[in-house]
């Protein structure tokens, strides 16, 4: 039952991943293309935005029920990040909603905008960092070690910082491929895609120093991906998937490139876990947090089972309906009150 | 101001700010399902015109209330580690069963906001009263998760750890039922009220159709919530008084057991003497409120160890002033019908509109303070006999800091909010006009 419910966190964040990110991303996008695509993306999302969200709360909530020292262990050690992801989420969530209602007058909706677009990439990359400090391994459970060592080392080095530049570019392209499928006009069509090679390019890049910078942090990441064959695999595919979305960028193909958009994003997912398994949480003593030191009891982990699957089996045909009304549908952006 | 101090209020302004947003948007969707109702049961414009006005200031306050809540859910791992560890696995059911509430909120609730031309009438109107459940749903999830901190049950406390958790027993602990239908209630009562104030003051200045019409739909459900809370209120009580007679003492400033125990109203508690000043007393009356019986014995204050009490007069006072509004909010239920079944030529008159602007804010007071006395009342127990609040603090220092800085934001995006809300107001009641 851990398993399960353990599997449910994974594919929680993934969407998380997917969804949010594309709409973290969709606000880096506008940064870098200096507003030409604001109103593009946060259109395209405003119905589906507030849904896409709940998938981090989702992973919060089977974190503290079912695996609760991981939750409280990441909350205190990289307490600094997580603070500043979330003062991120509370600045480009509201600011992302006025925009959308305020009245239309120029002045404030460009405060919004600019708000929206640089706590989007703040957030990212702090969701980056902490990331990297959760697969790094330098956090020390012991408190009394210092301020520096137990709240800043974990995630102050070159590691964590490369993950937060990783996500940024991650979410961005997300939002790219995302943004190129609900275009329809050529010119904009032919820009977004440039946009899209070169983020592909850039993450190709940062890519390997996130593998660089992991050995300069102490962390033998190299090794343990060639030494893990679904980690090499997951690797070897998304490595294997850029070029055919550089070819479907070329044709325009919408629905193929939200496929392999998203299958690239959840083999890199795969390709972390893969690694880290069953380690959840790294820890510089060695004593890492595992899948079975930190699961909550049985009893426990089964009503939470039963809590997780009904809310599947709500949530799923209400979520698809959803889509269904705004996603895939002929006239795409929506008219909203 | 220690670190320790810091957390607290930190969590207090977090769960402050949180709970105004989590109301309405527990509330609005049923005062939106209502008008679009009307609408396509009357074709009257002025209903739509209604709802579509409506559903905007929700989308503001729905994307701010869910903002603040993904941070709460980081904040009470990011301030109170060890309670978490502890607590999550048993109180953490009627979280999961949240989750699922709060999907169902969002998902309703795109639809509802962008749906307005793609959907079937029917159907959106349907989805309106989704929002609405999955928004009473998940309040009533959360509370029973504080209820459980103020009635543990579910687990066995073996040397400082649980075992034999059993989640539904947790979740289903004395304290939910009494919790969850009083702050359903005062959710009704305060977005109920607001919404009314609000339109009796653009009443005032300009008397359109629209305006009575929200005034309507808001009271007919404030009023009754009105109505019921000291009742349901009453109910709370009593159920403190048996699960947390020293909560009962601090509220009512009780220092010492006693028969036929008055009830205390107002004054100013003096801790050190055991007295209450300036009070106005009714012997017995304490008594029958906390036990149904004028004679009953309650406990005081002298009962438990002095480091074991909460904070007696914030406790005090901000009972009084719940109940305070409580009493007046109802008068105003009254009032309320009495002008829609008899005297109905008072619904134009200004004395009636200006008492409505009134008690705009005092809902959300009477709410405010309710949760004061719930949670500071608790106090020095994060769980109640079972773990200290200080020793569930995070180790990390400087928490002063994350509390001015959170503060700072919440403070800044409550005036953006005002703001924004009353420019929308100003823009659409000067569209309406020139109609
Ligand atoms: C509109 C708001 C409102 C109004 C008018 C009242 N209350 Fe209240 N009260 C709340 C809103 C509230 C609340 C915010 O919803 C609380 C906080 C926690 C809870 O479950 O409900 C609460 C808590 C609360 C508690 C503590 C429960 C506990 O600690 O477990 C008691 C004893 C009462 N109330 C009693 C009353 C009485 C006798 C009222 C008489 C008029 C009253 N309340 C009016
Ligand atoms: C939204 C309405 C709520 C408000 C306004 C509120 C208010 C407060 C206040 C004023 C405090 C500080 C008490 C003190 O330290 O003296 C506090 C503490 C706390 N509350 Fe609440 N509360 C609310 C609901 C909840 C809920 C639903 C939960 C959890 C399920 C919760 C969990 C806590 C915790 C963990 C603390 C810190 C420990 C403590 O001080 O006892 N609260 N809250
Ligand atoms: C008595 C206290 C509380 C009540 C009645 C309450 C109720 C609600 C409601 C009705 C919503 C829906 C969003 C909205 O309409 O604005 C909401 C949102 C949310 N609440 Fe609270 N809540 C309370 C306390 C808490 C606490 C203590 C937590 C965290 C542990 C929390 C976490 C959340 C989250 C994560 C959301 C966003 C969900 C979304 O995106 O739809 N709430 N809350």
């Amino acid at each position: 039952m851990t398993e399960i419910n353990f599997s449910i966190l994974v594919i929680s964040l993934l969407l998380y991943v997917l969804l949010g990110g594309a709409d973290f991303g969709g606000g880096i996008l506008e940064l870098l293309t200096k507003g030409k695509a604001s109103g593009i993306v946060s259109r395209a999302i405003a119905p589906v935005w507030e849904a896409n969200h709940v998938w981090l709360i989702l992973v919060v909530v089977i974190l503290f029920v079912g695996f609760p020292p991981v939750y409280s262990t990441i909350l205190t050690a990289l307490h600094i990040p997580v603070l500043l992801v979330l003062l991120g989420i509370i600045l480009r969530g509201s600011a992302f909603t006025f925009r959308h209602y305020d009245i239309d007058e120029a002045t404030p909706k460009a405060i919004y905008s600019t708000i929206f677009q640089y706590s989007s990439l703040f957030t990212t990359f702090f969701l980056g960092v902490t990331l990297g400090g959760v697969i790094l391994g330098n956090i020390s459970l012991d408190y009394q070690d210092g301020f520096y060592k137990v709240y800043v080392h974990p995630w102050l080095n070159w590691f964590s910082m490369s993950m937060g530049l990783f996500l940024v570019l991650l979410f961005a392209f997300l939002a790219g491929i995302f943004t190129v499928s609900e275009l329809k006009e050529e010119k904009y069509i032919r820009y977004f895609s440039r946009i899209a090679k070169r983020l592909i390019i850039a993450l190709v890049i940062v890519g390997a120093m996130v593998f660089i910078a992991a050995e300069i942090s102490g962390h033998p990441l190299f090794y343990e991906f060639y030494h893990s064959p679904v980690s090499l695999g997951s690797i070897v595919l998304a490595t294997i998937a850029l070029p055919l979305l550089w070819i479907n960028l070329n044709k325009n193909k919408r629905n193929m490139l939200r496929i392999i958009g998203g299958f690239q994003t959840t083999m890199i997912v795969t390709g972390w876990f893969a690694i880290q398994f069953p380690v959840l949480v790294k820890v510089s003593s060695g004593d890492d947090i595992t899948l079975q030191n930190s699961s909550a009891p049985e009893q426990v982990q089964f009503y939470l089972l039963i809590a997780l699957v009904v809310g599947v089996l709500i949530i799923l045909p209400s979520m698809a309906y959803l889509y269904k009304t705004f996603k895939f549908d002929k006239q795409s952006s929506s008219e909203s009150i | 101001m220690d670190a320790f101090m810091a957390a607290r209020m930190q969590m207090a302004v977090s769960l402050g700010f949180h709970i105004i947003f989590a109301c309405i948007g527990m509330v609005m969707p049923w005062f939106m399902f209502v008008a679009e109702w009307k609408w396509l049961r009357t074709n009257n414009p002025v209903y739509l015109d209604l709802a579509k006005a409506w559903a905007k200031g929700v989308a503001i306050f729905f994307a701010v209330g869910a903002v603040s809540g993904t941070v709460l859910s980081f904040e009470l791992g990011m301030l109170w580690p060890t309670f978490m560890e502890h607590a999550g696995p048993i109180f953490g059911m009627p979280f999961s069963w949240e989750g699922t509430a709060f999907f169902l909120e969002a998902i309703a609730l795109g639809l509802f906001l962008y749906g307005w031309k793609r959907l079937n009438k029917w159907v959106h109107l349907y989805t309106g009263m989704v929002v609405g459940i999955a928004g009473v749903l998940s309040g009533i999830f959360v509370v029973s998760a504080n209820a459980w901190m103020n009635a543990p049950s579910g687990f066995d406390w073996v040397n400082g750890q649980a075992e034999n958790i059993d989640p539904v027993k947790a979740m289903f602990n004395k304290a939910w039922f009494s919790q969850a239908h009083h702050m359903t209630i005062a959710a009704f009562s305060a977005t109920g009220f607001a919404v009314a104030g609000v339109h009796a003051m653009l009443y005032l200045k300009n008397k359109l159709e629209i305006h009575a019409k929200a005034i309507t739909i808001a009271l007919a459900f404030a009023s009754v919530a009105a109505v019921l809370q000291p009742l349901s209120g009453d109910l709370a009580a009593k159920n403190v008084a048996k699960l947390q007679p020293a909560k009962l003492a601090a509220f009512e400033s009780h220092f010492e057991t006693q028969e036929k125990a008055p009830l205390i109203i107002g004054g100013i508690p003096d801790v050190e003497k055991r007295e209450v000043k300036y009070a106005i007393k009714l012997p017995g009356f304490l008594s029958f409120l906390a036990h149904g019986d004028f004679n009953a014995e309650v406990k005081g204050l002298e009962e438990f160890p002095e480091e074991e009490w909460p904070p007696v007069p914030i406790t005090h006072y901000s009972f009084q002033l719940m109940v305070g509004i409580g009493m007046f909010l109802m008068l105003i239920a009254f009032i309320f019908w009495a002008a829609s079944f008899k005297w109905k030529h008072w619904q134009e008159k200004k004395w009636w509109l200006k008492i409505l602007i009134l008690a705009t804010p005092l809902g959300f007071i009477a709410i405010e303070a309710g949760w004061i006395v719930t949670e500071v009342g608790r106090q020095p127990w994060i769980i109640y006999g079972i773990m200290k609040t200080k020793d569930s603090l995070t180790p990390m220092p400087g928490i002063q800091y994350t509390f001015y800085t959170i503060s700072a934001v919440y403070l800044l995006l409550s005036f953006i909010v005002t703001w924004l809300l009353s420019r929308q107001i100003k823009v659409l009641q000067s569209k309406y006009l020139s109609k």
